[in-house]
């Protein structure tokens, strides 16, 4: 995998970064069953980081829309497409706390007039091992937190996402202690990288992806990317994140995509990017999602196979 | 309704069971292939076959109750349906084999590191004697073996339903459900089973 930033976009052809340089990995062991039946190893995406974007071809915007995780309405993957419909997204405001100099409700409007709207193609990786590219719009969550004014106590980010069981029919089941709830350090939370996304293609956020306002992390398992968000909390403690609180073991703070650390119950080597259909292979999957040289430096100091 | 049911189970061949099974499985891959089975068509086709089997197997479960309950005799379709099961998971496990992960290594790591995978590796391995001895020559072979070794149904179908339960993030309704009715299945037989000890040493 190369990410050197020399190349112009113009030599990079989507299509060939898909056949090009099939790498085969996989063990000796059974290799030689499975090669009988035709079976092609695991193929290793090749990509590069330009600016924000990932030269990946993003999936399209039915796949992105119709294969979600969002509890909220449901644990079935077309849940949420389905039901989500019902959820209000207008009004909407935000409500900002704790260690912020100007604390209150901030509504959707008055924050979108205010920030600079960008369109970002970045990578995103399921903690389930799938995969997509998603060209977001949003604003860097860092504009929104100096909007507030960041105290120098502060030292986390808490979100909170939108408790209405009325709307949000997955609420009235105990399959998660409501409301939802994700958080970031502080430096993670500032990281250019990191956005509120309010919509994709161009277009409004679909209810089923978080509208009207999501966090997007693009280097962290996609849980971390708490969708309709309607509370942050500026803190000096780490927050106790939903997943987290129902299994540390599974789910940690940090959750940073790292194929050396499995979660327990599957393997995180590799991925299913969606929308290969039926025969297409997995593909390998990146330390820090592809994004290593953006955020390692984060991390220095930290042993991720502990604090992961 | 008993009796017509009864009446109808006996007209009815096993053949078309057999034949009719194909149906599923033929219309899972179909789908999959022309994109009729979402975005991600080959987690669906693992799940769909795998709850299927999971669902013959539950069913394979409910003869002998019904009998002894509800005294309606569907005996005859007891081999079929235990039969069309193994072959269900049996694809299940080919889907993830050669479809799902297909990297040697990780399917071997796989094997012995996920307890969700051990288990439901577990109960098809209980599943394979079974389906070899479910013809009426191993029957007359077995005698009273026979009877013991189909025993191994219950843990297989336990196994199964763990399998379900445990692969799913956090405590899902769905699969507790599985767990639940086979959970009742295996309990309404503990009277049964301590009366067939008595009768096989009578015979």
């Amino acid at each position: 995998m190369s990410k050197t930033h020399s190349l112009p976009y113009s030599t990079v052809t989507p299509e060939q970064t898909y056949l090009n340089r099939r790498a085969l990995l996989g063990g000796i062991t059974g290799a030689g069953l499975l090669a009988a039946t035709g079976v092609r190893a695991q193929e290793v995406p090749e990509f590069q980081i330009k600016g924000f974007d990932t030269t990946e071809t993003p999936n399209s915007f039915k796949e992105i829309t119709t294969y979600n995780n969002f509890y909220e309405f449901g644990t079935g993957k077309e849940d949420p497409a389905r039901y989500a419909g019902a959820l209000t997204t207008d009004p909407w405001s935000v409500e900002i706390d704790g260690l912020v100099s100007r604390p209150g409700s901030y509504g959707l409007g008055d924050i979108m007039a205010k920030m600079d709207i960008d369109e970002r193609v970045y990578r995103f990786r399921c903690v389930e091992a799938w995969s997509m590219v998603i060209p977001w719009n949003g604003f860097e969550l860092r504009q929104l937190l100096e909007l507030a004014g960041v105290e120098p106590s502060a030292k986390y980010v808490r979100f909170e996402t939108l408790y209405r069981p009325e709307e949000m029919p997955g609420q009235k089941r105990a399959i998660l202690d409501w409301p939802y709830v994700e958080g970031l350090r502080l430096d993670e939370a500032m990281h250019p990288l990191t956005i509120m996304a309010t919509g994709l293609y161009g277009k409004t956020l679909p209810n089923q992806n978080g509208a009207p306002l999501r966090l997007v992390v693009p280097w962290k398992y996609g849980f971390k990317s708490i969708k309709s968000v309607v509370k942050i909390t500026l803190m000096e403690t780490q927050p106790v994140n939903t997943w987290k609180a129902i299994n540390h073991r599974e789910y940690g703070f940090f959750s940073n995509v790292n194929p050396e650390v499995d979660h327990p119950r599957w393997s995180q080597a590799s991925e299913r990017r969606i929308g290969g259909g039926v025969f297409a292979p997995r593909i390998a999957t990146v330390k820090f999602n592809g994004y290593e040289d953006q955020v390692a430096s984060l991390y220095k100091g930290m042993n991720l196979n502990k604090e992961y | 309704m008993r009796d017509q049911i009864n009446r109808l189970a006996r007209k009815i061949p096993t053949w078309p069971l057999y034949i009719g099974s194909l149906i599923p499985p033929a219309w899972y891959f179909y789908a999959g292939v022309t994109g009729r089975m979402g975005v991600e068509p080959i987690k669906a086709m693992e799940h769909a076959i795998g709850i299927l089997g999971l669902q013959v197997l539950i069913a394979s479960l409910c003869v002998t109750p019904l009998r002894t309950y509800a005294r309606i005799n569907l005996f005859k379709f007891r081999r079929a349906l235990g039969l069309i099961a193994f072959f269900y998971i049996v694809l299940h496990l080919l889907v993830w084999l050669l479809l799902d992960v297909r990297i040697p290594s990780q399917i071997i790591a796989d094997l012995y590191k996920r307890p969700y995978i051990t288990i439901g590796m577990a109960g098809l391995l209980l599943l394979i004697p079974l389906a070899i001895t479910s013809n009426r020559y191993s029957i007359r072979k077995l005698g009273a073996n026979w009877r013991r070794l189909h025993w191994l149904v219950y843990p297989a179908v336990a196994l199964g339903g763990i399998h379900f339960v445990i692969l799913r993030k956090g405590w899902q309704l769905e699969p507790l459900l599985y767990l639940t009715v086979i959970g009742v299945l295996l309990l309404i037989r503990v009277p049964i089973a301590r009366v067939i000890p008595s009768r096989a040493r009578s015979t």
